[in-house]
């Protein structure tokens, strides 16, 4: 019993929001604020596995995130919406709610696919000229969105709320909340497997001591290779999903200034633990919604409550602890592996 | 022929902003092996003291001098009051981290937040309207054939290679440069030895600050429309350009300053110009994968 009662729990809270938004208990506004705190847990939880787990310094995850919500996009589009430049829908609109997921799924492997370009000078390079390298491939990823104009450009693309329209006609259920929140509890799931498993081991091992982890055996290329590749795609994923649930995309919505919103995420919960990146992502989302009257002081805000964390709590909130480790008592009700 | 020569010339006033931007990335970095990611923005509020100073300070507004002495005065004073702005930075953001000997990824992301909270609470200050900045230089033109060549322009160039100048001699020939150069050799020892170590990195954070603020002056005065996100992609490239140099070498950061320069401006020369940014990252990428750590960076070998 003690093995499921986490799944258990986490079920019963994805139905009974699921309940609520079609009941109409919570109105537009509340489930955009939720959609968003699924899509922000998938962000910071993936970019932790590199900023945290890991300990390399990425900072130019928006990129992966943008590949993720072009691809996706551009598929669902294609697929089952009417689009100026990509015409006529090659599907039936019915079979809308079977190929999201797999649109989306496309969508984080190609971000993944993305993420070897990070990936393979990390096996030589380490800190500063990491965060160089995924500066730069941010910057690239953008420019080459923005001379693609097939798609757009600059201007941005958009046709993706035809998609969520055609999967409310096939059943008027809120399909989007659904898939944010499997999205989540699958990158929750997954990256709890990976990091401790036997393989993931590794990826804390690169953390205390490279030249050590090369030495006791550990295939530290091949680690950093699926570990980018893993984060990326999951960025990707949480791309596609924001795409469909804002409905329209331009490239400059994924440029450093969303990289700095994952790492202030990341840094916010505590680097290396996974329920401190995914509290952090509520709590950094409820932050942003409540400055919202301040407009641009915001900005200046949440800033300065990243320099103070740093000055008097650099380790965050949880601060590499998971949740059962701060309250031990918690161990006897679950188990989470 | 003409055009490439032009354009050499313009890519010489571009990269001198870069370089210039850059070998202040290279003097922190060099000694507190932090990348000072608040570096661009603090140009940027080099940008707007420097009109703060040009038109409500000496200019029109105040005690309205003519154009000649306004620049004359304007540079100490813009280089003065943008030094005080780096090194209160320093005093409030990084020093307490650095007592407290912490991570330097924490110092990091201070300074990245610092630069968040210079672009926009200046946002907030001065609203989002963009700023004109007066015109201190009676531009004069020089034709050579068919390339022409303003005195602006001459005199940005002058500066970044004055500016190279000076901070060469300063880092290898001055007492205090040897400081600098143990501090980033052995922050331990250094202390034991009697050298200031917190002068010394004031005075790092006031020479780099210092010509972060005469390169917002120079650009005002070449691009004279002022905007408080102009310091963002500037500062973010030319913090590239520094590592393609090397990061921790001054000639390495002017050197990258102006290769990143040359690309960008012969880039929007001979292909569509939207292609700059692209360009411009693969081909760093390229060199950084030749050279990890930068063109004049040297491998540090790890002790195990």
């Amino acid at each position: 019993m003690k093995k499921y009662t986490i799944n258990i729990a986490f079920l019963a809270g994805c139905l009974l929001i699921v309940l609520g938004a079609q009941a109409g208990l919570f109105n537009l506004y509340i489930q955009s604020v939720i959609l968003f705190m699924g899509i922000n847990i998938i962000l910071s939880t993936s970019l932790n596995l590199v900023n945290g787990s890991m300990g390399e310094f990425s900072c130019g995850h928006a990129a992966f995130m943008c590949v993720g919500a072009y691809v996706s996009s551009v598929v669902t589009v294609l697929l089952f919406a009417q689009n100026k430049i990509l015409g006529a829908p090659l599907l039936p609109p019915e079979l809308a709610p079977f190929f999201f997921p797999i649109a989306i799924i496309i969508g984080g492997a190609v971000a993944a696919l993305v993420g070897i370009l990070v990936a393979v000078p990390s096996f030589k390079t380490r800190g500063d000229y990491l965060a160089i390298i995924t500066i730069a491939v941010n910057y690239m990823v953008i420019s080459g969105l923005e001379n693609l104009d097939i798609i757009g450009g600059p201007r941005g693309f958009m046709g993706m709320k035809q998609v969520v329209y055609a999967m409310t006609d096939v059943a008027d259920i809120p399909w989007m909340m659904i898939w944010t929140l499997l999205g989540t509890a699958f990158t929750l799931w997954i990256l709890r497997r990976y990091t401790s498993s036997t393989f993931g081991k590794g990826v804390n091992a690169i953390c205390q001591d490279e030249i050590a982890a090369e030495i006791m055996s550990v295939n530290t290329d091949r680690i950093k290779l699926v570990t980018f590749m893993l984060s990326s795609g999951l960025a990707g994923v949480a791309g596609g999903l924001f795409a469909h649930v804002i409905g329209y995309v331009n490239p400059q919505s994924f440029n450093i200034l969303k990289s700095t919103e994952c790492l202030v995420m990341v840094y916010l919960g505590g680097m290396g633990s996974l329920t401190g990146a995914a509290m952090s992502a509520v709590l950094f989302t409820l932050l942003l919604e409540a400055l919202r009257p301040l407009q641009i002081i915001k900005w200046v805000i949440i800033p300065l409550i990243l320099v103070l964390l740093m000055q008097f709590r650099p380790e965050g909130i949880m601060g590499n602890k998971e949740l059962s480790d701060v309250f031990p008592k918690l161990k006897r009700y679950f188990s989470f592996k | 022929m003409e055009a490439l020569f032009q354009n050499i010339i313009n890519a010489l006033q571009w990269g001198s902003f870069y370089a210039l931007i850059a070998l202040g990335y290279t003097l922190v970095y060099g000694v507190l092996l932090l990348i000072n990611f608040a570096h661009g923005d603090i140009f940027m509020v080099g940008a707007y003291i420097a009109f703060g100073v040009s038109v409500f300070v000496l200019g029109v507004q105040g005690l309205d001098l003519p154009n000649w002495a306004v620049l004359a005065c304007g540079v100490p004073l813009t280089m003065i009051l943008t030094a005080g702005v780096g090194v209160t930075l320093e005093r409030i953001a990084y020093r307490p981290l650095r007592r407290k000997g912490a991570h330097r990824l924490y110092v990091v992301i201070t300074a990245l937040m610092c630069g968040l909270i210079l672009e926009n609470g200046n946002l907030a200050l001065l609203g989002a309207s963009r700023k004109k900045f007066p015109e201190l230089m009676e531009k004069t033109v020089w034709s050579l054939g068919d390339v022409s060549v303003t005195n602006l322009k001459v005199l940005v160039i002058f500066a970044a290679f004055a500016v190279f100048g000076i901070l060469n001699f300063i880092v290898t020939r001055t007492r205090i440069g040897m400081a600098m150069r143990a501090i980033s050799y052995d922050k331990f020892a250094i202390p034991l030895m009697g050298i200031p170590v917190d002068t010394i990195i004031v005075f790092t954070f006031v020479l780099g600050s210092g010509f972060a603020g005469l390169a917002g002056m120079l650009f005002a005065m070449s691009y004279p429309i002022l905007e408080p996100y102009m310091g963002a992609l500037i500062g973010w490239k030319a913090f590239i350009a520094a590592v393609v140099g090397g990061i921790g070498d001054i000639r390495g950061a002017f050197v990258g300053g102006f290769l990143l320069g040359f690309i960008e401006i012969l880039v929007v020369a001979f292909f569509p110009s939207t292609l700059r940014d692209l360009i411009a990252f693969s081909i760093l990428l390229v060199i950084l994968w030749m050279k990890p750590t930068g063109l004049f960076g040297i491998a540090r070998h790890q002790k195990i």
